[in-house]
């Protein structure tokens, strides 16, 4: 489903990513795994064409990315760090989105975020005024809102409290089950042991390796996926 | 690409700075005809503080408004939409409510004190004046990523465009005086929307007997058709190529 080929990009002299090359599937859950400044959320824009890569190619169902934006409609983005329009009020930010991305009425919107996080509570709050956790919540209300096909995280636990991350988590499961190609950037490796069928490593910009979990574990030779990468990054 | 257009005119109506400029326009164009008791004198007195004020306030409001609206640029880059749509509708927001504010603000005080030809060139040049220095600020703000930097280079457009490109003139005028360089004048002049804007309303205003013979050889020119017409021809150019080299760079910018 999503092709990338030789990708490259640096800012300056920083090589963010380095001949990156990854294919991901439907109905896989991918994990992205490195240290800081590996190259994961540059990877994730790039995919979403927020950076433009030097050299390579992604392409997107077989159609390639560059100057396409179609695509995205069919992916939903939770960022590292939601920023958004500093004097709307979540319910605005839900209803611009609303506007900005459907496309008939009979799309079906899944509001099953919005309901479990209780936002609605909060829908008049100006989004200056909102804590990062709450945040948080309305990137992840907006990245499942339009039950995309594809849905690509980064960072989605950082910030939230242990109920909602269970919330989160719980849905991201659920969209699993419905064969979506999921993939996720985390830090926190507990996390990720239940969700993931697959492990991209990368570090500084290249990819380690790509593997299954069950690989990873026979390889290993460990249960857990905490584990098991740690003794990969003490190698 | 409507929707777009209609989320950045209700941020920036929101945002009551383009209420409070439409008032002052209103005010000062008001209290300048109402000082003059010949309202053709009013609208010179007019002119030269719309020449200094709208690019002033067009430049950098538009400056300061694309670097506050960096998160709904991000939040808008990841959907389906396209970057050149984006670009154009953030364009077209600000210059509809630049435009607006001035037609507000100077175009009906205008129309009532004078309206005749004259008064309707002024407020074109006005528009015209708006939305250059719209286009000339997206081309500032996307090609400097820091914010101090950006709305710096702004301010520094505005004092080139306003008063040093004068100076660069006059010091040309004196160096060159034992020349003739009247018809080169009319081509420089092409380089500064606010000249040529300034140039085109005085020789309407029959004022263009005080400037001598270098009067006498802009009036040769713009006062005819061809001349008017190329005229406004350059001022399209300024309002057209600096957004297209804008959307051109923002198309490879990393967000």
């Amino acid at each position: 489903m999503i092709i990338a080929t030789t990708v490259s990009k640096s800012f300056g002299k920083l090589k963010a990513l380095n001949d990156f090359s990854v294919t991901c599937n439907k109905g896989e859950c991918v994990a992205l795994i490195g240290p800081n400044g590996s190259g994961k959320t540059t990877f994730i824009k790039t995919i979403l064409g927020m950076v433009v890569c030097d050299s390579g190619f992604i392409t997107f169902n077989g159609i390639n990315i560059k100057n396409n934006w179609q695509y995205r409609s069919q992916i939903g983005y939770m960022p590292q760090i939601g920023r958004y329009p500093e004097n709307m009020t979540i319910g605005q930010v839900l209803e611009m989105m609303k506007d900005l991305r459907k496309t008939s009425k009979q799309d079906i919107l899944d509001e099953d975020l919005i309901e479990q996080f209780e936002l609605n509570m909060l829908m008049h709050k100006r989004m200056r005024t909102l804590s990062g956790g709450t945040k948080q919540k309305v990137s992840a209300a907006l990245a499942f809102l339009f039950n995309p096909t594809v849905l690509i995280l980064d960072e989605p636990t950082a910030g939230l409290d242990p109920v909602s991350s269970e919330k989160l988590k719980e849905k991201i499961i659920k969209e699993k089950k419905k064969g979506k190609l999921i993939l996720i950037s985390s830090h926190i490796l507990s996390e990720l042991d239940d969700l993931v069928t697959q492990v991209i490593y990368m570090q500084e910009g290249s990819l380690c390796f790509h593997k299954t979990i069950e690989q990873l574990k026979v390889d290993t030779g460990e249960e857990k996926l905490a584990k098991a990468i740690a003794q990969v990054m003490l190698q | 690409m409507k929707k777009v257009i209609k989320y950045v005119v209700i941020d920036i109506l929101r945002n009551k700075i383009m209420i409070a400029y439409t008032l002052f326009l209103l005010a000062l164009s008001f209290s300048i005809f109402g000082l003059e008791d010949n309202s053709a004198k009013g609208l010179l007195g007019l002119l030269n503080i719309i020449l200094i004020i709208v690019p002033l306030v067009s430049l950098v409001f538009s400056t300061i408004y694309i670097y506050n609206s960096i998160e709904f640029i991000e939040l808008l880059v990841s959907q389906p939409l396209q970057r050149k749509t984006i670009w154009f509708s953030l364009f077209t927001g600000l210059a509809l409510s630049m435009s607006f504010a001035f037609i507000i603000g100077a175009g009906i005080p205008v129309l009532l004190f004078q309206p005749d030809i004259t008064g309707f060139i002024m407020i074109l040049i006005g528009l015209l004046l708006s939305i250059i220095f719209v286009s000339i600020a997206l081309l500032a703000t996307v090609k400097t990523r820091d914010k101090a930097k950006g709305i710096g280079v702004a301010i520094l457009l505005w004092l080139y465009f306003s008063i040093l490109f004068d100076g660069l003139i006059l010091f040309l005028v004196f160096q060159f005086s034992d020349y003739p360089i009247e018809k080169i004048m009319v081509g420089v002049s092409m380089l500064n929307p606010i000249d040529l804007g300034r140039i085109l309303i005085l020789l309407k205003m029959d004022v263009s007997a005080l400037m001598g013979y270098t009067g006498a050889i802009f009036n040769d020119f713009f006062g005819t058709r061809t001349g008017m017409g190329i005229s406004f021809l350059v001022l399209l150019c300024w309002m057209i190529i600096p957004l297209i080299i804008s959307i051109k760079n923002f198309n490879h910018k990393d967000l």
